[in-house]
C-alpha cells in the first residue's frame, strides 16, 4: 500500500538523492575513518594494541583525561545551571552581553584559548612571578589543563538550558513562591525537575568534548609524559613517534568512551521522546 | 479580606501599565478586571498579588500595608493563565504544594494534608484523579487543579489570571458557573482578569474596566452596561453602534442618523446606540433592510441608511417580519459623549 502522501513531498528521485548523498557524505567522513582507527589499532592483532593501552604512560594518559572530565563537567553543570536560570528567569542590564561572552569559546579557537591562559599564568604572564613565589604551578601542570577544558566546554550545558528554561517562563515557579516556597526549595522542586532532561544531554556532549579536547590542552600542557598528557595529546605523541598501532589503539579506546557517551545519550532519547523536541537540537 | 488599591503606578520602561490606579474591594466579593490587552488589568492583578511591586502607591489587606510583602506573605491564591501546574507531580502533590513547603509547627500533619486535598478535590469535583500526571488531564481539569491549589493554602484573597482563556466555548461557560460555586462555598474576596466582557459581566459582583493603565469605571454589571462613563466602556461593553456628529438642541444628529440627547450642551459629540434600543418608529430616521437572521428568540436586523452608514439592530423575533425594505428607526435612548 503506498504510504500517505503529503504536500511537502518532494519526488521519489529526490529523496533518493538526497539520502544517498547524505549516507555517502557521512560514510566518507565519518564511518570509513573510524573503522580505519579500530582496523588500524588491530592491524597486528589484540595483543599489540592492548600492550600499549595498558603501557603506564598510556594509563597515566587516560587517568588525567577521566579527572579532567571528572573536574569539568561538575564546574559547568554549576555554572551552567546558574548562567541559564540568570539568563531566563531574569532581566538585567548586560544580560545580551553575557549570552553572547557564553558563546565566545564556540567562536575562538581552542589554540587562543589555550595562549590565554599561558598569557596569563605563564612564566612570563601576568601571574607568572606571583605564582612562582608561592610556587603553584597552572601551566604546564594539571590545573591549567583542566582550566583550558573548562574554558573549552562551558557553552555546552548553559546552551542546552537557556532555550529550554526561556521556553518553560518563569510561572511555575512564581507559583511555588506564592505559595510560600524559598527560592532553593524551588529550584529542586520545581525547576531542577523541568530541566533534568536538558541538563543529562547537556552533561554528556560536555563530558564527550571534556575528554576529546585537543588544542586548547595541547598549548598549555607542556606534553610531559605520564604527567600532563590527556589521550588525545598521548595519541598525538604516539603517533609522532611512528608507532601507528600504539597510536592507534589509544585513539580506539578514546572513540570508544565518546561512542559509550553517545550510546548513553540516544539511549536516554529513547526513554525520553519529549528531550529532543525541548531541547531545541 | 478588603483591599485598598491606592494611587498605584506601575511602568515597565518607559511604558506606563499602570497610571494612578485606585480601587476598592470589598470582603467577599467577586471582582472582574475587565480590559483590552495591554490595558494593565494582569499588571494590576499581580501587584495584588504581589509578584510585581508597584513604583508608587500602595496595596492594603484589611488596613494593613502590604505594599512591598511577598505573594507568600500575603496569602494570595493565585491562578496563572496556562494553570503553571508543577508537570512532574501528580494532581494530588500539586494541590498539597502549598501544605508540603510549611515548616515546624505550621506545617499539617501528613493525615491532615490528604484529608485537605480530598476535600479539594470534592469541591471541584475531581474526586479520585488525584494520583494522575498535570499531562494525563483535560484543560478543563488543569483548571480546576490550578483552583484548587490556590485554595489549599486557604487564601485570603484569590486572584485569577484570564482563568477560562484557554478552554473551548463549552467548558468555558460550565467552569463559569463552577468559579461561582466555588466562590460562594468559601466566600473568599476573588479577583479574576478577563478581556471577556460577557464572562465579566455574567459572573462578577463588580466589574472594573481598565483602558491603558486607568480604571474607566467600577461598577455592577448592570451599572456598567446601562450607565457607562466614558466613550471607551460604552464601545468596550456590550454591543453598539457608533456615530459621530453634533449635539443641537437636545438632539444628536449624524447625517441623516438622529439620536436623543436631552440636556447636553451643543457641540460636536460621539455617541453609542445599543442595537436593542432600536425601534420602529414613523418618526424616526429612514434606513434600508439588507439582511434579517434569527438567533433563538431575537431577530439581527442589518440596516443602511442612505448614506452608506451600517446600523446594527436587534429586536424580538415576531416584530421581524416588519423589517422589510426602507423602514424608518428610532432610538428609545443614546449614550452621547462630548468629543
Amino acid at each position: 500500500m503506498a504510504a500517505h502522501r503529503r504536500s511537502t513531498d518532494d519526488p521519489v528521485w529526490a529523496k533518493v538523492l538526497i539520502i544517498g548523498l547524505v549516507l555517502l557524505f557521512l560514510g566518507l567522513v565519518l564511518v570509513l575513518p573510524l573503522a580505519a582507527v579500530f582496523a588500524e589499532a588491530l592491524r597486528k592483532g589484540l595483543q599489540p594494541a592492548l600492550e600499549a593501552i595498558s603501557n603506564p604512560d598510556a594509563l597515566a594518559a587516560v587517568k588525567l583525561t577521566l579527572l579532567t572530565a571528572a573536574i569539568t563537567v561538575p564546574f559547568n553543570v554549576v555554572f551552567g545551571l546558574c548562567a541559564a536560570w540568570a539568563v531566563a528567569k531574569h532581566d538585567f542590564a548586560g544580560k545580551s552581553l553575557l549570552i553572547t561572552l557564553i558563546d565566545l569559546p564556540f567562536s575562538v579557537s581552542p589554540v587562543v584559548a589555550g595562549l590565554i591562559y599561558v598569557l596569563v599564568f605563564g612564566l612570563q604572564g601576568w601571574f607568572g612571578e606571583r605564582l612562582i613565589d608561592h610556587d603553584i604551578k597552572i601551566i604546564f601542570a594539571v590545573p591549567g589543563i583542566v582550566l583550558a577544558t573548562i574554558f573549552v566546554t562551558f557553552p555546552f550545558i548553559a546552551r542546552e538550558l537557556i532555550p529550554l528554561m526561556q521556553e518553560q517562563g518563569v510561572s511555575e515557579e512564581e507559583a511555588a513562591v506564592s505559595m510560600g516556597a524559598s527560592g532553593l526549595y524551588t529550584f529542586w522542586r520545581v525547576t531542577a525537575p523541568n530541566v533534568r532532561w536538558g541538563l543529562l544531554y547537556g552533561v554528556l556532549l560536555c563530558n564527550a568534548r571534556a575528554m576529546g579536547e585537543f588544542g586548547a590542552v595541547s598549548v598549555v600542557s607542556g606534553h610531559i609524559r605520564g604527567l600532563t598528557n590527556t589521550m588525545p595529546l598521548h595519541v598525538e605523541i604516539l603517533y609522532n613517534e611512528y608507532d601507528f598501532v600504539g597510536a592507534f589503539a589509544v585513539a580506539a579506546l578514546l572513540c570508544l568512551l565518546a561512542i559509550v557517551t553517545l550510546v548513553l545519550k540516544t539511549a536516554l532519547e529513547v526513554a525520553q521522546p519529549a528531550v529532543r523536541g525541548r531541547s531545541g537540537h | 479580606m478588603t483591599i485598598s488599591i491606592r494611587s498605584v503606578e506601575k511602568k515597565f520602561g518607559r511604558y506606563p501599565a499602570l497610571n494612578k490606579v485606585g480601587l476598592e474591594i470589598a470582603d467577599g466579593e467577586l471582582l472582574a478586571l475587565l480590559g483590552p490587552s495591554g490595558s494593565g488589568k494582569t499588571t494590576l492583578l499581580r501587584v495584588i498579588a504581589g509578584l510585581e511591586f508597584p513604583d508608587a502607591g500602595q496595596v492594603l489587606f484589611h488596613d494593613q500595608d502590604v505594599t512591598f510583602a511577598s505573594a507568600a506573605a500575603r496569602r494570595v491564591g493565585f491562578v496563572f493563565q496556562q494553570y503553571a501546574l508543577f508537570k512532574h507531580m501528580t494532581v494530588a502533590k500539586n494541590i498539597a504544594f502549598g501544605l508540603d513547603v510549611r515548616k515546624g509547627k505550621d506545617k499539617p500533619s501528613k493525615v491532615e494534608i490528604t484529608r485537605r486535598v480530598d476535600e479539594l478535590l470534592r469541591l471541584v469535583e475531581l474526586e479520585g484523579l488525584g494520583g494522575r500526571y498535570p499531562s494525563q488531564l483535560s484543560g478543563g481539569q488543569r483548571q480546576r487543579v490550578a483552583l484548587s491549589r490556590a485554595l489549599a493554602v486557604q487564601p485570603s484573597v484569590l486572584l485569577l489570571d484570564e482563568p477560562f482563556g484557554a478552554l473551548d466555548a463549552t467548558v468555558r461557560k460550565s467552569l463559569r458557573k463552577e468559579l461561582r460555586r466555588v466562590h460562594d462555598a468559601t466566600g473568599v474576596t476573588t479577583i479574576f482578569v478577563t478581556h471577556d466582557q460577557e464572562e465579566a459581566l455574567d459572573l462578577a459582583d463588580r466589574v472594573a474596566i481598565l483602558n491603558q493603565g486607568v480604571i474607566e469605571q467600577v461598577g455592577t454589571p448592570e451599572q456598567v452596561h446601562d450607565h457607562p462613563v466614558s466613550p471607551f466602556v460604552c464601545g468596550f461593553v456590550g454591543e453598539s453602534n457608533r456615530f459621530e456628529g453634533v449635539v443641537s438642541g437636545g438632539r444628536f444628529t449624524s447625517g441623516s442618523v438622529f439620536l436623543p440627547a436631552t440636556g447636553l450642551a451643543d457641540g460636536p459629540a460621539v455617541a453609542f446606540a445599543r442595537p436593542h434600543d432600536f425601534s420602529l418608529d414613523g418618526s424616526g430616521f429612514e434606513v434600508r433592510v439588507n439582511r434579517v437572521h434569527i438567533q433563538g428568540a431575537l431577530a439581527h436586523v442589518d440596516a443602511e441608511t442612505a448614506d452608506g452608514r451600517r446600523i446594527d439592530v436587534v429586536t424580538s423575533r415576531d416584530q421581524a417580519e416588519h423589517f422589510t425594505g426602507t423602514v424608518r428607526l428610532a432610538a428609545r435612548k443614546a449614550h452621547v459623549f462630548p468629543a
